[in-house]
């Protein structure tokens, strides 16, 4: 039996930089360019059959990897056929931070992106309303960035403590 | 429509309801637009009650996030403590060896807040549709399943029970008898919702047919626990990816029709009764043995120990100060919280702090629906469709 | 004057005096109106103080209000974030005097494990409190114990104290 992340390596090509194994989970990197399409290609594929997306997050590695690949996007999806779990991961810099929204894949993916912009400042192009979710609009700064410092208040009202 | 509807040039109301309203929970906002009772269009906000969990988790080391899980669903603390134990245990791969106790102890633990957070979400509800009466039941049977959990960690609501390894300490003397006494009341507790709410005709007209969602829809915006179920997708992560027991385990996953709000008070009842079935499964094949796994460089020796031996006050500081030392790597562990699933995403490079920690908030995912699930329908239908959504604030916003 | 002794003196028993400060706290120390604002954890444990087992109901302070005009007691119940502190604020001022803040769980009382870029570190900072109860969550036995002491606080009480006036309320970002 080929691996999972093997086969969808051999089904796209084009858009998988490299896949493997992690402690027995599947990972596949994908191409920023190309996540839309790979995603409704993991989406619609009978053998692939991922409808769920389970899980949207972002990863800060300052300091750890190069400044063009600072951030990385996690997907985590789930397929109800197969019973098989993904994660899909792609890599943005610290200059531009940005990727194609997969809402039009998932409409489910919508407030996870807000969340990833809100705390990490990653801007989802072609997101229908990509603005702050977990913060107000007054705030200033992405909070989860590995620079932000935990305790640097940015109060509403009240003094500054 | 009648002629003189026709004529009126209505606008539509705008309405703000919460945060600080009684059934938002105070952490959610809904911005309605309303042609009369109805519901042309909701929005929905969050984030009132965001109170940096990740950035708290990268700030201390991997034991210190112990307390910080407990706050997430405050309703089922101990789960995230076991989900988030069964992350790290993974990166570090010992999870085979994890004593077999400490495993059928969780489970335990794992389901006795799942009742209590099934009983506290259908107090709220009842209570909020006014049911007061109803409200003060589920109140008492939750306190009895509370006693369990504070005999076994001291806390009644926030836990921080579990560490990496194994268990803060063993169930209390007794535990066995003390679980038997309570199911019968609470057997005797869940016949009387049932007769006072199953059958209940304002009961029914609020919950029947109201709430509603598509299979399809459900998938798509990533339902999962007793939402998705209500609808008919019978996915439960206890059977599709075990954890702990629950392979070894006899248990139904209960599952509705419509995934209106009268199913989703059908499946969490059934869930409680199975909870019920399954402690009383783990407490009759309980093993004997050690609670906590054989490994200092992971779990802190006992204090007997580390006041004897060096070696053991060595790792104990070096466990404290520095953190146990997690390989490099990333890892995704779902579990079933009362909500649904729960996933924790861990990222290691190296050291005594996880470099990420991520929760998969399952309510979060279930809220961002709430827009599309209650248009068209009456503003007094958002009272159950919310309640039945379950959003825990802690979880949602984080 | 002696004959006036001598007439209250005929009264007997049937006579108290007392100053109308003192009668008015000791009808207000029973009957509190509370505003429950929950937000969080502790106010799972506030289902409790308000459910059978413990029963607030048992100190007069049974009856929630679901609109600010008609409490009393402004219970704060979960950490505030900065996002929700204008409100609690504004909730606060739209209350009618005499008015009393409870602040219930360490979140409420000085941030507690939250020491970070999104919690108010207390909120006295926004309002003035008048008990504090802290815990995490506080057990329903001490949040009886504040209200008790709260209710010998307001029966003490001198009509001079009110009005107390507005929290102040000024948005330190531009809108
Ligand atoms: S004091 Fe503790 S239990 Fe209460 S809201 Fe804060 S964190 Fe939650």
């Amino acid at each position: 039996m080929v691996e999972l992340s093997e086969r969808i390596k051999r089904l796209l090509p084009d858009a998988v930089l490299s896949a493997g194994s992690s402690l027995g989970q599947q990972y596949v990197v994908v191409r920023r360019e190309a996540v839309v399409e790979a995603m409704r290609k993991l989406r619609d594929d009978e053998t692939m059959l991922f409808n769920f997306m389970m899980d949207l997050t972002a990863v800060d590695y300052l300091g750890k990897r190069a400044h063009d690949a600072r951030y990385e996007i996690v997907y985590h999806l789930y397929s109800l056929k197969h019973h098989h779990r993904i994660r899909v991961k792609v890599s943005v810099g610290a200059d531009d931070p940005s990727l194609d929204s997969i809402v039009p894949v998932w409409k489910g993916a919508d407030w996870f992106e807000r969340e990833a912009w809100d705390l990490y400042g990653i801007t989802f192009k072609g997101h229908p309303n990509l603005k702050r979710i977990l913060l107000y609009e007054e705030f200033v700064g992405h909070p989860l960035r590995k620079d932000y410092p935990i305790k640097k208040r940015q109060p509403l009202i009240g003094p500054e403590n | 429509m009648s002629e003189y509807q026709m004529d009126l040039h209505t606008e539509p109301m705008i309405l703000n309801m919460g945060p600080s309203h009684p059934a938002t929970h105070g952490t959610v906002r809904f911005l309605l637009k309303l042609d009369g009772e109805k519901i042309l269009n909701c929005d929905t906000e969050i984030g009132y009650l965001h109170r940096a969990f990740e950035k708290h988790c990268e700030a201390g080391t991997w034991t210190q996030v112990f307390p910080y899980t407990d706050r997430l669903n405050y309703n089922s603390a101990v789960q995230n403590n076991v989900a988030y134990a069964l992350a790290v245990e993974k990166l570090l791969g010992v999870e085979e060896k994890i004593p077999a106790r400490a495993t059928y102890i969780r489970t335990i633990v794992c389901e006795l807040a799942r009742m209590a957070d099934h009983f506290t979400n259908l107090g709220a509800a009842t209570l909020e549709l006014g049911a007061l009466t109803a409200f003060l039941y589920f109140v008492e049977a939750r306190e009895l399943t509370w006693d369990l959990l504070e005999s076994i960690y001291g806390a009644r609501l926030t836990s921080n029970y579990v560490r990496v390894g194994g268990l803060s300490s063993d169930l209390p003397e007794g535990f066995a008898e003390h679980v038997r006494k309570v199911f019968i009341k609470n057997r005797e507790f869940w016949r009387e919702f049932d007769k006072l709410l199953t059958k209940n005709r304002i009961f029914l007209d609020r919950m029947r047919d109201v709430g509603g969602i598509s299979q399809e829809d459900a998938i798509a915006w990533g339902f999962t626990g007793p939402c998705l179920r209500s609808v008919g997708v019978e996915f439960d992560v206890r059977k599709t990816d075990p954890y702990l027991i629950y392979d070894q385990l006899d248990f139904d996953v209960p599952v509705g029709t419509t995934g209106d709000n009268f199913d989703k008070y059908l499946v969490r009842m059934e869930e409680i009764d199975q909870s019920m079935k399954i402690v009383e499964q783990c407490l009759g094949k309980l093993p004997k043995g050690p609670i906590n796994i054989n490994d200092a460089a992971v779990r802190n020796p006992s204090k007997a120990d580390v006041k004897t031996n060096i070696q053991s006050m060595i790792h104990h500081f070096k466990n404290t100060i520095e953190g146990i030392n997690v390989p490099a790597g990333e890892i995704y562990v779902p579990t079933e919280g009362s909500n649904g699933e729960m996933g924790f995403y861990l990222v290691s490079v190296g050291g005594g702090k996880p470099w990420k920690c991520r929760v998969r908030p399952p309510c979060f995912a279930i809220t961002q629906a709430m827009g599309d699930i209650v248009k068209g329908a009456f503003i007094a239908d958002i009272i159950p469709t919310f309640d039945m959504i379950n959003l825990i604030g802690g979880e949602c916003d984080r | 004057m002696e004959e006036r002794n001598a007439e209250v003196a005929a009264l007997g028993d049937s006579v108290i005096l007392s100053t109308v400060d003192a009668v008015i706290g000791w009808g207000r120390k029973y009957s509190f109106f509370t505003y429950p604002f929950i937000t969080a954890c502790c106010g799972m444990e506030f289902m409790s103080v308000a459910g059978p087992r413990y029963d607030i109901d048992r100190f007069g302070a049974a009856l929630p209000r679901f609109s600010p005009r008609q409490a009393d007691i402004l219970l704060v119940v979960g950490t505030i974030s900065h996002k929700q502190a204008p409100i609690l604020v504004k909730v606060y001022n739209q209350m009618t005097e005499p008015k009393w803040v409870f602040s219930y769980g360490a979140c409420v009382c000085s941030g507690g494990m939250y020491n970070d870029y999104s919690t108010v570190q207390g909120i006295d900072t926004i309002l003035p409190v008048d008990i504090y109860v802290p815990g995490c969550p506080p057990r329903p036995e001490m949040v009886f114990d504040g209200l008790i002491k709260l209710q010998e606080l307001v029966a003490k009480e001198r009509s001079s104290k009110w009005p107390r006036g507005e929290a102040e309320f000024a948005p330190k970002v531009k809108r």
